[in-house]
Order: structure tokens, then C-alpha cells, then sequence
């Protein structure tokens, strides 16, 4: 058996229509417990008081508002080269839920930034490539909707994905590469000294498991949604031509 | 119940609000979106299958 059978939209609709109950059950317990977990059940940080519970959404969601990105950026790829059509579609499907995790990664920032920084907001290397990236998800999604020939318009919705893929490795590694910003370094290491501490990581983990279940979910229900769209407007133009 | 959050309460609390919200408008948005193209599909299938038949 291949990865490129679910490339047929009939194979990955029965795929998916037996994932989906089991990938939803998860979704809900992690991000229920994970977030039940981080919000009643862990102490307040000693410099950041009770604003380190702001971390069990922040995190999680700006690190899925960048690995969605990476995952259009991957089937963008497969499509450009192997024009398989589900993995447009799923690109498509990703966006609006990656813009959803973005949105709520700078809202957080800007809650969590005010008591911590004194400013909602900074032209710091990572929140600025952190807003350019959430220019490029409403940029992409708007040029899925301004195109009508579907073919061309995921032609062109790759070639955008892969420019904002620069924005999205570099809202992921701006930390690194200048010093000047207000934003610290990565909150997760494989570095025990440098991880957050274990009352916080481990309620951490569960909600990053949880949103990332989210996206999958989420992505394959959107992407069901898209093969059926695509399968209505040819019957459409099946009848409008009879 | 109901954790002391000093006076950060606001910034957490408008985090989670914000946040759940803009979760549950996504979910919402891609339920309602799968089952308006789901019906209309069913739809256009049945008129065309009569047609068909």
C-alpha cells in the first residue's frame, strides 16, 4: 500500500470519515484535561505570578500557527510536482485554522506582554514576522477566493506558500537570530535547565497534544468539505452544459 | 474552586476568553460550512439522479 492512495478523494473520504470520531474523542480529553490542568491546578510562576497560566494556549497555539504553515508548505509541494488535487484542497482546508492559532498566539502575546513587558505590543524580530505571517494566511485565503479556475488558483496559492514559508521559519527562529528583542527564547528545550519547570511542562505537553489533535481534526473535516464543494460545482457545470 | 489570580486576573482571564472563542468560531464555522455543502451536494445528487433515471 502507497501514500498516494489517499491521494484518491474516495480513499481518503472513507479514511477519514473512520478517523475522524476517534482523532475528535482525543481532541476534546486533552485540550479538556491539559487546560482544566494548567488553569486550576498549577502554581503561580515566581517572577510572572498567575500570567504563566497564559502559556497553556500561547505556546501551543503559536507553535501549531507555524507547523500549519509548514504542512501547507508541504502540500503545496506534492501538488506543484504531483498534482495530486486532495492535497490542494488540504492546504486550503489548513489555512483558515492556522489563522485561527495565529490570531489566538498574538492575542495571547498581547494579554501576556502588557503586565510582563509594559506594552501590548513591540516591533520585536518575532512578534513582527509573527504579524507578517498572519498577513500571508489572510493573503492566501483571499487569493483561493479571488481565483476561479480552481487549478490555477492552487497553482498560485503554492508559489504565495512557499514566500511565506521564509516568515514562517523565521517567526520560529527570529529569537535566535537577533538579540534585541523583548520576546525571550524558546519556552521548551530537550535541555532539562533550560525546559520550563515540570509543573508546567507536563500540563503544557497535554494541551500542545491537544491542539495539535484540534488541527488535525479540524483540517480533515475542512478538507472533506472542500472534495465535496469540488464535486458539487462539477455537477453543476455538468447540468448547466446538459 | 476558582484559582487567585492577583492582579493579573484580566490578562489571564480575557486569554482564555478570547481564545476559546476564537476556537469555537473556527469549529463552528467548519461544522456549519461541512454541513451546508453536504446538503447541497445531496441535493444537486438526488435531482440529477432523477434526472438520470
Amino acid at each position: 500500500m502507497s501514500i498516494w492512495e489517499y491521494a484518491n478523494p474516495k480513499k481518503f473520504m472513507q479514511t477519514s470519515a473512520g478517523l475522524l470520531p476517534f482523532v475528535w474523542g482525543v481532541t476534546v480529553v486533552c485540550l479538556v484535561v491539559g487546560l482544566i490542568w494548567g488553569f486550576f491546578f498549577t502554581p503561580d510562576d515566581f517572577r510572572q505570578g498567575s500570567t504563566v497560566k497564559i502559556i497553556y494556549l500561547h505556546v501551543p497555539s503559536a507553535m501549531m500557527a507555524i507547523n500549519a504553515w509548514v504542512m501547507m508548505l508541504v502540500t503545496s509541494l506534492i501538488w506543484l510536482i504531483r498534482r495530486h488535487h486532495v492535497s490542494a484542497l488540504a492546504a486550503k482546508a489548513a489555512a483558515p485554522v492556522g489563522l485561527t492559532f495565529t490570531m489566538i498566539a498574538l492575542v495571547t502575546g498581547a494579554f501576556w506582554g502588557q503586565p510582563m513587558w509594559g506594552t501590548w505590543w513591540a516591533w520585536d524580530p518575532r512578534l513582527t514576522s509573527f504579524l507578517i505571517l498572519t498577513l500571508f494566511y489572510l493573503g492566501y485565503i483571499a487569493l483561493w477566493e479571488a481565483i476561479e479556475n480552481p487549478d490555477t488558483a492552487a497553482d498560485l496559492t503554492a508559489v504565495l506558500c512557499l514566500v511565506g514559508s521564509v516568515f514562517a521559519l523565521l517567526s520560529r527562529y527570529a529569537v535566535l537570530f537577533w538579540n534585541q528583542g523583548l520576546h525571550q527564547g524558546a519556552s521548551l528545550s530537550l535541555d532539562k535547565e533550560e525546559n520550563v519547570a515540570d509543573v508546567f511542562w507536563f500540563p503544557l505537553l497535554v494541551c500542545i497534544a491537544g491542539f495539535v489533535l484540534l488541527f488535525v481534526a479540524l483540517v480533515l473535516m475542512r478538507t472533506r468539505t472542500e472534495i465535496r464543494a469540488r464535486r458539487l460545482q462539477a455537477l453543476l457545470a455538468r447540468e448547466r452544459l446538459a | 474552586m476558582m484559582p487567585d489570580l492577583g492582579k493579573y486576573a484580566f490578562a489571564v482571564l480575557a486569554s482564555y476568553g478570547a481564545s476559546l472563542a476564537l476556537l469555537a468560531a473556527v469549529v463552528g464555522l467548519t461544522v456549519w460550512q461541512g454541513k451546508r455543502v453536504k446538503a447541497r451536494l445531496r441535493d444537486v445528487e438526488a435531482r440529477q439522479g432523477r434526472d438520470d433515471g
